[in-house]
């Protein structure tokens, strides 16, 4: 069957332990985790965990049955089964000798990303999209040399 | 049953005086609540963590506290008494290496949907992460073996925890739940409000099926020319056994039971066919493999039953009834799923499944296999007893009405292909994770449920040895398990491998420097008796169940005797070992 990427969103009870108990859920049965973020839902005493996975049609479904054993996970919504917006942010530390500011610049703006930052010798970008462009960024970036990179994982919510 | 056993208090009786609202220590919450959710008898072992438990049951006789030798002894002695009496079975180990010691035991209930309650001490809460004496994060090391788990940082929550821990461990799909204390946490006090109901968000497991699933299984037994019942330890845990008996009554399907289902279906039933997979009958795996319809009924297609799985049942449309949604489905491609209580499904489907009519054939192919494949032994007494005779003896003496343990091995097997269980409840084994060492002590706590019973612990010469310091608990409280150790002087099971499919490289099997298992009962003061013929068998045999109190007996077996049939691990079940039953 085919492999492909489900994102996976998973309302839980905001416990001590909770986001062991989902990782460990998935480490010990072989299910692969791309991302996972983590933060609070829109109501008190629950979180969202919002999970990038990779698997069949089978391993989704016993992804989502296990989940759902688990006493602290409320609902779990296959995302990617329906319209979806999703969205990442990175931060991207890119050398930048004044020289090369502009150009990088230019880059930036393209993307309708932000310089947040800015060093004597590198700058600082934010660039917050879905994950093809940040993609896209990262590999415009990289020739000008990428010192530090650090990207949230995607967290979505269905359209609509 | 000797009067050493404590008397079970009536919980209506008691109810008041536990529930007045007074400022109590955690600890003294933590009793009050075992016994609000009807708890008779624990098994436990105190330590620093737990001393304000233990000092809290000082005195204390309105529930008993079994004593034993180990944790690990008490965590299975737990678990006996939940598989025999239906009941939440209670432990508690004190912090770090008493906490770790109930892992193998908790895992072991895990995987056979044993409902437990573990309490477990912990270090203080200002000292938990410090690295402090005897701390160990017991609910991080059991997360992924328990159902639940609770790390209390406030006695104020005790009564709901323990009551959802309760409600957790025994409903829907059950299973073993962890509540670690910290000593804070059991010295706090607090005014205890007693819970009243359980209020859980994410817990709500499905007990009533899907009507219209249940009617595309009744068309499809219309249909069927070969159907096939399997039959799992779900039917016992959901107290199926006397629907199950009526729906193979009403629909003539043959049903064969796994393991953990043996005693779900009388063994003398003219359609039922015995254990399917590894170690079990010809009969059975034949026709799972020639089935046209196989009714899953609270089993979930484990690798020792199914053997290679893509050439599994190849002829047959697949229902699996249970209560566990990702059971349905994880091995075997499933054609209609029903996911509920097997008791309510199988009482849904009483009144509207016909007879399967086209499976009039089926049905005398079944009975003409059983009377020429049945379980065979060669049964000499030339080069020693032979091991299944000796099951044999049990069975007949007690007409298959005791409740057997057994620990892990060639026994295990032995016993299930030649005690004729009749009765749920009556066959306790550890059959998902198999543990060796948990026969004993189960065996133990299986008495404690049934102190009228008569209670038989079948053991190899092996596992006995993993967990005998329990022999203390039923001395000193006289608790009447007749123990029964198969002494082939090997790990028979590990041998037969080596025997069959390691080219008879025999690497470290041998038990060579056993105790002497009598003199070892007699240590102890239990009575110890030994046999090594027939004659003497059948002797020592009687005097056990003549003596009051417990007995060890042991029996003296040939080394090189093997269970068959056998399916080699990466067969087909049809693809039998047939070895003596040929």
């Amino acid at each position: 069957m085919m492999t492909k990427s489900h994102v996976i969103a998973v309302l839980v009870n905001d416990q001590p332990g909770v986001l062991q108990r989902v990782s460990g859920l998935f480490g010990r049965r072989g299910f692969n985790i791309e991302s996972i973020t983590v933060g609070q839902s829109e109501e008190q005493g629950l979180s969202r965990m919002v999970i990038v996975t990779q698997g069949d049609d089978t391993t989704l479904e016993q992804i989502e049955k296990q989940l759902y054993k688990l006493i602290d996970v409320i609902k779990v919504v296959n995302l990617s089964a329906n319209p979806m917006v999703s969205r990442e942010l990175a931060l991207i530390k890119v050398k930048a000798e004044p020289a090369e500011r502009p150009e990088i610049m230019g880059v930036v703006e393209t993307f309708r990303a932000a310089v947040v930052d800015i060093g004597s010798g590198s700058m600082v970008v934010q660039v917050i999209g879905d994950t093809e462009k940040i993609d896209a960024m990262i590999e415009l970036l990289r020739p000008y040399g990428i010192r530090e990179l650090s990207r949230t994982g995607v967290t979505a919510m269905p359209r609509g | 049953m000797s009067a050493q056993m404590p008397a079970m208090r009536s919980t209506e009786q008691l109810r008041e005086k536990w529930m007045k609202p007074e400022v109590i220590t955690g600890s003294e919450i933590l009793l009050r609540s075992l016994l609000l959710e009807g708890v008779e008898c624990v098994f436990g072992y105190p330590g620093g963590a737990v001393l304000y438990i233990y000092d809290a049951m000082y005195g204390f006789d309105d529930f008993h506290h079994l004593l034993t030798r180990h944790e690990q002894g008490a965590i299975h002695a737990a678990d006996g008494y939940a598989r025999a009496s239906g009941k939440v079975g209670v432990c508690i180990a004190t912090s770090g290496p008493g906490a770790t010691n109930t892992v193998t035991g908790i895992a072991t209930a895990y995987m056979d949907s044993v409902p437990l309650v573990v309490i477990t001490g912990n270090v203080a809460t200002s000292l938990i992460g410090t690295d402090a004496f005897q701390e160990a994060d017991i609910t991080g090391i059991t997360m992924p073996i328990t159902k639940h788990s609770y790390l209390v940082r406030d006695a104020a929550d005790l009564p709901r925890v323990i009551h959802e821990a309760f409600h957790i461990a025994n409903s829907g799909r059950k299973g073993p739940v962890l509540i670690d204390i910290p000593k804070d946490v059991s010295a706090q006090k607090v005014t205890f409000e007693p819970a009243q109901s359980v209020d859980l968000r994410g817990y709500h497991p499905t007990v009533v099926p899907n009507r219209l699933q249940l009617d595309k299984l009744v068309a499809a037994v219309s249909k069927a020319e070969r159907p096939v019942i399997l039959a799992g330890g779900g039917v016992i845990y959901s107290g199926g056994h006397e629907s199950l008996y009526e729906f193979v009554n009403r629909s003539g399907i043959p049903v064969t039971t796994t393991l953990l289902g043996l005693g779900s279906f009388p063994s003398g039933h003219d359609l039922w066919m015995g254990m399917p997979g590894m170690h079990g009958t010809y009969t059975a795996n034949q026709a799972i493999q020639q089935a046209d319809l196989l009714i899953c009924i609270g089993a979930r297609f484990d690798d020792r039953v199914t053997g290679r799985l893509d050439g599994f049942a190849p002829y047959a449309k697949i229902v699996h009834i249970d209560i566990d949604p990702a059971e349905i489905g994880k091995n075997v491609k499933t054609d209609i799923p029903i996911v509920g209580d097997v008791k309510t499904v199988l009482d849904m489907l009483n009144p509207v499944v016909g007879y399967s009519s086209k499976a009039d054939a089926w049905r005398a192919q079944i009975i003409s296999w059983k009377q020429e494949k049945p379980y065979k032994y060669i049964d000499s007494e030339e080069d020693g007893l032979k091991p299944q005779w000796v099951i044999e003896l049990l069975n007949d003496t007690t007409q298959g009405e005791a409740i057997v343990t057994t620990d892990v091995g060639q026994h295990q097997m032995w016993t299930a292909q030649y005690y004729k269980f009749n009765h749920p409840r009556s066959f306790i084994t550890s059959g998902g994770l198999g543990t060796m060492g948990f026969g004993f002590p189960a065996a133990i706590g299986a008495q404690m449920a049934h102190p009228d019973r008569l209670v038989i612990s079948i053991n190899g010469d092996g596992g006995m040895q993993m967990c005998a310091q329990e022999l203390a608990i039923c001395a000193i409280n006289k608790i009447p398990v007749k123990i029964v150790v198969i002494n082939n002087q090997v790990l028979g099971m590990v041998r037969q491998w080596q025997e069959l499919i390691y080219d008879n490289r025999y690497s470290h099997i041998d038990l060579a420097g056993s105790p002497d298992f009598v003199k070892l009962a007699e240590a102890y003061g239990v009575k110890g008796l030994r046999a090594s013929s027939k004659e003497e068998a059948e002797q020592a045999w009687q005097e056990a169940l003549d003596t009051d109190g417990p007995v060890l007996v042991e029996f003296v077996v040939r080394k090189e005797e093997n269970v068959y049939p056998m399916v080699p691990q990466g067969s087909t079940i049809d693809q039998m070992l047939m070895g003596d039953c040929e």
